[in-house]
């Protein structure tokens, strides 16, 4: 049933992914509010298969790779939505819903057996800091859309092709502002994360930190992103620069993320 | 029998900015004249309604009558008296339309379609004017009422959806539009304009109507900068203080006639370490340039030169005439639409009469026949009273489906002066109509069956 109703869920992205682009090539402001709806549906479609399966598994469905994508998917979402219905930033529905689609395709072609959870991650850490983690991907993910977005842009100004693209896009200091509005609330959930996840290792195995592959490209990721916010908010670092930054801070993060479970192989192996 | 007069056509008589020079706009404009719709509309007795326009680059008389081709006759007459003009050089240099083709050209101006800058929004606001002048004088009616809305529907539709109107066609705008397109929102901006030219003043002036904070005004000479600055309600500095402006500034218009260059790359990237790297937008008006070129080049920074504005503004009439083929499609349509409604209003008179006189005709009879059979229960009372109904109707279904379809149809004029002889129609239904347009209209129907007798 779950499954069934996370397919629906999958359907319901595309169709909203289709729509907004559509929204970007037309400019047709009702195809743009019609996708926002769709990709609503589909989002509360996702959040009933979730909890379905939370009941199902009895613990949160958070362990395997499937239930990872498809909860990175769900909350970029969710980030989406609220951002939108705050700023109305134009064309993002175009850069942001193409990317919940492939976390949904990465988390479909995961196998989504319920097994049993491992002695070692039964715990109520294991909630808190898997979803403090991924939602703070999730607002890392989108201030790296809205950095493509700005490098586009710019590329645009620069080089004065200021066609079609140009005119499709929102000006470069709103984008530069609103990347930076979203870092400011990713950054200190990554954080949480982290200290959540430090936590839990001292419960589970008796140390705060033991160098796992896992926690050092996660202690990169961070020094990145550490780096990045403090360059921002005391030097004045923004546009160019700090967009390009913040690719490379989040291309980091998707290699802790994903990179690092395949090819260093640690006590975050997702359940596979 | 006296024929009804009620306008059936739009006539259209005008000269614009393309077909006659100033001289003869001026001389039709009628300017000097205190109520100018209403002399034209006591001038021309088969004109039943009149709008005038008059802009400085057109002027034009559209007209709603019965008889379009004698009212364009009196029309002509009437231009030719007011300008002095001989009667060939004023054909000349105007233009006029008849039915479908006026229609066409109302829509189109309405549009902005006709205009010398395509897209420009001032001539719907003037058409607006026009119309309500003429509504005010009791010049217009049902038709020209009608036209003129739809007009104005029309040219909202265009302006909502083809961009003919969105793109910056001049320098100044040009360079607005880019500000916004690099800062967003301009409020909270402060601006700087180095020498003074018309194009730079023009851009500050734009600038400051989109909410720009500050105005600095530097200038080679104090004096001259002091001076603009107070027109333009701005700060004025030196050209040595440049510098340490240049960190509060976002936006810097140069247009200095100086030889050489004034701001130099290495000036840029000496600032932005102080102004926080802020984004900062250079526009270069000046020819020879006044900003390094090579000042693009520094992150954050943006510059435009004279030429690359241009392009830009080029680009953006390229892409109007794009839309405006897009708009002429919408006028298409509407064309057509509103011609439909036009031909619909002479069936619906005549579709009246025959549903009127069939109604008579039953009730007449009906109350004849019953009065001889008093017999007759209140049931069976009803079931004739049906029997009639259902009869007139039925036989009424098929003229009534043929004159709507007819209306779409060209020869409908006779087909309806067949109907109404066949069914000898004059006086009936018809009166209820007559009667609505003696009141809209006392005055001219009035005096058209005067001029008639007389």
């Amino acid at each position: 049933m779950d499954r069934f109703i996370f397919q629906l869920a999958f359907f319901a992205y595309i169709a909203a992914t289709a729509g907004f682009l559509v929204n970007i090539i037309t400019l047709r402001k009702e195809v743009e509010r019609i996708a926002t709806y769709i990709l609503g549906a589909g989002l509360c479609l996702h959040t009933v298969s979730i909890i379905l399966r939370w009941v199902y598994s009895k613990h949160a469905p958070l362990v395997s790779f499937h239930d990872v994508f498809s909860f990175l998917a769900w909350s970029l979402c969710v980030a989406f939505l609220l951002f939108q219905a705050g700023h109305k930033l134009k064309a993002l529905g175009a850069f942001v819903s193409p990317v919940i689609t492939l976390f949904m395709i990465l988390s479909l072609i995961h196998p989504s057996e319920i097994l049993p959870l491992p002695p070692a991650l039964q715990s109520y850490w294991l909630p808190i800091h898997a979803s403090i983690s991924i939602i703070s991907y999730a607002l890392l993910t989108l201030s790296f859309c809205i950095s493509v977005m700005y490098l586009i842009q710019e590329h645009q100004i620069k080089k004065k092709q200021l066609g079609a693209i140009f005119r499709r896009l929102p000006s470069l200091q709103v984008l530069d502002t609103m990347a930076e509005k979203c870092l400011k609330i990713g950054f200190p959930l990554l954080t949480l994360g982290i200290i959540t996840g430090s936590i839990w290792a001292e419960q589970a195995w008796g140390a705060y930190w033991s160098w796992d592959p896992k926690e050092t490209w996660s202690l990169i990721t961070w020094l990145l992103y550490a780096a990045l916010l403090h360059q921002r908010l005391t030097v004045g670092w923004r546009g160019r620069k700090s967009a390009y930054m913040t690719i490379v801070g989040y291309l980091t993060l998707l290699f802790t993320f994903i990179g690092v479970t395949y090819l260093l192989p640690g006590a975050h192996s997702y359940a596979t | 029998m006296q024929p009804k007069e009620s306008a059936k056509d739009i006539v259209l008589f005008g000269v614009n900015h393309k077909t006659a020079p100033v001289e003869v706009r001026e001389r039709l404009a009628l300017t000097e004249k205190e109520c100018p719709v209403r002399l034209i509309f006591d001038s021309l007795p088969s004109c039943q309604e009149v709008v005038f326009l008059s802009t400085c680059n057109r002027v034009e008389i559209i007209a709603a009558s019965s008889h379009p081709e004698k009212a364009l006759q009196e029309i002509k007459a009437f231009c030719t008296d007011q300008s002095h003009l001989d009667p060939v050089s004023l054909s000349k240099c105007s233009y006029d339309h008849v039915g479908q083709s006026a229609i066409r050209h109302v829509f189109r101006v309405a549009s902005s379609l006709d205009s010398m800058v395509v897209g420009e929004p001032q001539i719907l606001g003037q058409l607006k004017d026009a119309y309500r002048m003429a509504l005010k004088e009791g010049c217009s009616g049902q038709l020209l009422n009608k036209l003129m809305h739809k007009a104005f529907s029309v040219a909202k539709r265009i302006r909502t959806e083809t961009r003919i109107a969105s793109q910056a066609v001049s320098i100044s705008y040009a360079a607005v539009a880019l500000a916004k397109k690099i800062f967003g929102d301009l409020s909270g901006k402060k601006a700087m304009l180095i020498g003074a030219g018309e194009m730079a003043e023009l851009a500050a002036q734009h600038l400051k109507t989109n909410g720009i904070e500050e105005l600095v005004v530097a200038n080679r000479t104090l004096e001259r900068a002091v001076e603009l600055a107070k027109a333009l309600d701005g700060k004025a500095i030196s050209l040595q203080e440049l510098d340490d402006a240049l960190i509060e500034t976002d936006i810097v218009i140069s247009s200095t006639g100086a030889p050489g260059v004034i701001i130099k790359k290495e000036q840029v990237k000496r600032i932005m370490r102080p102004r926080r790297h802020r984004l900062l937008f250079f526009i270069d008006i000046a020819v020879p340039r006044d900003i390094d070129p090579g000042v693009n080049d520094i992150d954050n920074v943006y510059l435009f030169d004279i030429d690359e504005l241009k392009e830009v503004v080029e680009e953006n009439k390229a892409e109007r005439q794009k839309e405006a083929v897009k708009a002429e499609r919408i006028i298409e349509a509407e064309v057509i639409k509103f011609q439909s409604w036009l031909r619909s209003l002479d069936v619906v008179p005549i579709i009246k009469g025959l549903q009127e006189k069939a109604e008579l005709l039953r009730q007449r009879e009906l109350a004849r026949t019953l009065k001889n059979l008093k017999h007759l229960s209140e049931k069976d009372i009803k079931a004739i009273e049906k029997l009639t109904q259902s009869l007139v109707n039925k036989l009424l279904h098929d003229p009534i489906m043929f004159l709507k379809k007819g209306s779409e149809m060209d020869d409908t004029e006779q087909v309806l002066s067949m109907i109404s002889r066949i069914f000898s129609l004059n006086g009936v239904g018809q009166t209820v109509s007559l009667e609505k347009y003696m009141e809209n209209r006392g005055k001219r129907a009035k005096r058209a069956t005067s001029s008639k007798d007389g």
